[in-house]
């Protein structure tokens, strides 16, 4: 087959216009292919972070709207293989205005485990220091701090929805993190004294570190078990599941992901096939002038097989050059909502099934037109006039 | 003179694999589009048909969501006696004092189960609602009985008319099941407000009023006025602002749709613009003999742009046809106001059709325009000695 690859790349070059305007059709559809295989890896494939595999969140079987008593901590912290626990409260909230630019996360949590938990955060000992000892304090991820312009010293007003009043925190401190690049922290304990006191001892969330990734599935069983029958029972996943109970939350992405990826891969194969056949209607007579001079019926299905894949897989390494742009552009635009998709290329094993699947949808497009052009007999393809 | 239409229309019968393979390709592209839209206009309907342009909602101070408001019954015996609340049945005030929770309803094809709303509200909060009963009966205070939308009963063997669901404190029985037609309502369980606060800890805390004026404008009013009075520190709204804010929830998926739409749009016009220069190079020495018996280039021109618009019409149309069906697909989607499941009916109305018809004779015509035009600039005698 390779044997007449240099004869099939110059049958490409026959009609510049289709083939061009089949590969930028080619290119446009890998590109999204690209781009929604590697939102579906970021999503479902990505390995969790050494923090993330030593976390785990605890919250109310039912649903993350629903509270659990405080008192809860106390006793996930005698489960053995617990580490440290702390509170991890969403608060919601709005910052200035409704704008989406001033949408970031915020949880209440207990400074002293809090820092415990976060294994891979990165911040100067005085600013960890004043968290823990200012009840109003807050702390700010590095990311966010360059977005909103935070500074230390700053104060911050959040206005509550999920919980009543206000909150006027200082900033104290700014963090690098690489599992929380979107996040203010603050003290648990100051929002628990502007409560009513019956909302007071309750929690949403609550983060607790395991000793190792392996026994974190145990000890999530374990804590459920000791809630199994308590009024509320709990409900204990993977800091990644958990985060993933979200985008799954938003509708089937999964589903959606897939069906689209499918759609768009029947449209190339519709293209594709559509400009083979197109252009071996208009070689007929060639394929006899082929076959006169000794070319078998195999060697003229190859020729034209190996045009149909040449063009695929030109068109789809250029549509995952756009795609790796794209990425670039749609992770910085979705992270703010979807974590997950911080930093998102393509990765060389998304490339490689993209260019594997325009491969084969090459193939099977040219096979029709070709195999019948390859079956014709010389004489009729000599007479034919298309 | 104009080129008659028919002569378009057999060129595509003619040449039927590539005329079919072309707009194929168009109908896939717009048919996800309409899916798209079909969902997105599903779900505005269930919000938007939940809702009554008179009711008016009343919520904790700064609270955005029934789930997370709280409402002491002190406060809606202030809020009942307000002006401008219409009468119902037995001259009782339309007011009622609701608590909202969730469930968890386990089914079949989910084991961790799906989050339902759970509504405990009074008689005249069934009597607002104006939803209508599919099998059964309502509920009567004072007991441990609820209501299921029709959605769930669908959807969960274990709640269909007469069997119980154990939450909160015990087990309820079923006694009817609600149509609340394409409303939000049949992704929700309704109980006694009484026997369902009891159950969930929270005997003089609810969460919610709703409240019905008596005219648009006293309903336009109505909430100021509660706002303002000093006795109350609460928030109040229209009840449609309130369900509007929801329809946000289908934005994601909106937004990615969208995106690879726009994408595949492009693909797809490559495409035609493929098929199109083919069928122009294939028929040279039509053009020329058509120019022979004195068509005008223009008339040339805008006949193979005809073609081309009528390709991707049948693309948009048959993208209709495939999507059509959907209308009978029901789907859930949650959102973080109510943080449960939300079922609807894809809604693929006369509207969404005829975006997508537009949007397909947008993708025809920016295919066709430039074959077309060199269609039209072809010289007479290099035309007729093309092969």
């Amino acid at each position: 087959m390779f044997r007449y690859f240099p004869l099939a790349f110059k049958n490409t070059l026959r009609n510049r216009r289709r083939t061009a305007l089949t590969i930028s059709s080619i290119a446009v559809s890998l590109c999204l292919l690209g781009v929604l295989i590697a939102i579906y890896h970021a999503l479902y494939y990505q390995q969790a972070t050494p923090g993330q595999a030593l976390r785990l969140i605890v919250r109310h079987k039912v649903s993350l709207a629903q509270v659990f008593p405080s008192a809860y901590e106390a006793k996930i912290r005698h489960i053995p293989g617990v580490q440290a626990v702390s509170a991890w409260n969403w608060y919601g909230g709005t910052y200035k205005n409704q704008q989406p630019v001033n949408f970031f996360a915020r949880f209440g949590v207990d400074p002293v485990p809090f820092f415990k938990l976060r294994t891979q955060m990165t911040m100067p000992e005085d600013e960890r220091q004043s968290f823990i000892r200012e009840r109003t304090a807050c702390i700010v991820s590095k990311d966010l701090a360059d977005r909103l312009h935070f500074h230390l010293g700053q104060r911050i007003a959040l206005k509550g929805d999920i919980y009543p009043g206000k909150l006027q925190l200082i900033i104290r401190g700014i963090f690098e993190d690489p599992d929380a690049r979107d996040s203010l922290f603050f003290n648990m304990e100051y929002l628990r004294q502007l409560l009513p006191a019956g909302r007071r001892n309750m929690d949403s969330t609550v983060a607790v570190l395991v000793d190792s990734p392996e026994d974190a599935p145990r000890v999530a069983k374990a804590i459920d078990a000791t809630f199994a029958n308590a009024d509320p029972p709990t409900k204990t996943q993977s800091e990644q599941q958990f985060t993933l109970s979200f985008v799954s939350f938003m509708g089937n992405i999964k589903l959606f992901l897939l069906s689209i990826c499918a759609a768009v891969t029947f449209t190339i194969l519709l293209v594709s096939g559509n400009t083979m056949a197109m252009s071996v209607r208009e070689r007929i007579k060639e394929v006899g002038v082929l076959k006169t001079l000794g070319f078998t019926d195999g060697g003229v299905l190859s020729i034209i097989i190996g045009e149909a894949v040449a063009i695929a897989i030109i068109g789809g390494i250029i549509g995952l050059l756009f795609a790796e742009v794209l990425t670039a552009i749609v992770g910085k635009v979705a992270e703010g909502f979807m974590p997950e998709l911080h930093g998102l290329t393509v990765q060389p094993a998304t490339a490689l099934i993209a260019l594997g699947l325009a491969a084969f949808i090459g193939l099977v497009s040219s096979f029709l037109p070709a195999w019948n052009a390859a079956r014709t007999n010389i004489i009729d393809s000599l007479r034919y006039s298309g | 003179m104009a080129i008659p239409l028919s002569y378009n229309l057999r060129n595509l019968v003619v040449r039927k694999a590539t005329t079919l393979m072309t707009a194929a390709g168009i109908a896939v592209t717009v048919a996800v589009l309409l899916t798209v839209l079909g969902l997105v206009s599903g779900l505005t309907t269930a919000f938007t048909t939940s809702s009554d342009p008179l009711h008016v909602l009343v919520l904790r101070k700064g609270g955005n969501a029934e789930l997370t408001s709280l409402l002491t019954v002190e406060q809606f015996q202030i809020i009942k006696s307000f002006p401008g609340i219409a009468k119902g049945h037995g001259g009782r005030p339309l007011a009622s004092l609701e608590v909202v929770t969730i469930v968890n309803l386990p089914s079949p094809g989910n084991p961790d189960g799906t989050n339902f709303t759970l509504r405990g509200l009074s008689q005249s909060g069934i009597e607002m609602r104006h939803v209508k009963l599919a099998a059964g009966r309502w509920l009567r205070p004072g007991h441990r009985e609820i209501v299921v939308g029709k959605a769930i009963a669908e959807g969960h063997p274990e709640a269909r008319l007469g069997k119980r669901l154990k939450f909160g404190k015990g087990y309820w029985t079923i006694v009817g099941i609600m149509d609340g037609g394409s409303s939000a309502f049949n992704s929700e369980i309704w109980g006694d407000g009484a026997e369902i606060a009891a159950d969930f800890n929270r005997p003089s805390t609810y969460s919610s009023a709703l409240l019905e004026a008596t005219d648009d404008v006293t309903a336009a009013a109505l909430p100021k006025a509660l706002e303002s009075d000093p006795r109350l520190n609460i928030t109040a709204m229209s009840e449609k602002d309130y369900y509007d804010a929801q329809t946000v929830s289908a934005a994601p998926i909106k937004f990615l749709g969208l995106f690879v739409c726009i994408i595949m749009g492009v693909g797809s016009c490559f495409a035609a613009m493929n098929t199109m220069y083919a069928s122009v190079a294939r028929r040279a020495k039509e053009i020329g003999t058509l120019r022979v018996l004195g068509f005008t280039r223009g008339s040339i021109l805008f006949s193979f742009f005809v073609e081309s618009v009528l390709l991707s019409l049948a693309g948009g149309i048959l993208a209709c046809l495939i999507t059509l069906p959907l209308n009978r697909v029901t789907a859930g989607l949650g959102n973080f106001i109510t943080f449960s499941e939300t079922n609807f009916h894809f809604r693929i109305g006369p509207e969404v059709l005829l975006t997508g018809i537009v949007v397909s004779l947008i993708l025809g015509a920016l295919g066709g325009l430039l074959p077309a035009w060199q269609a039209g600039k072809k010289e007479i005698l290099t035309a007729l000695r093309e092969t």
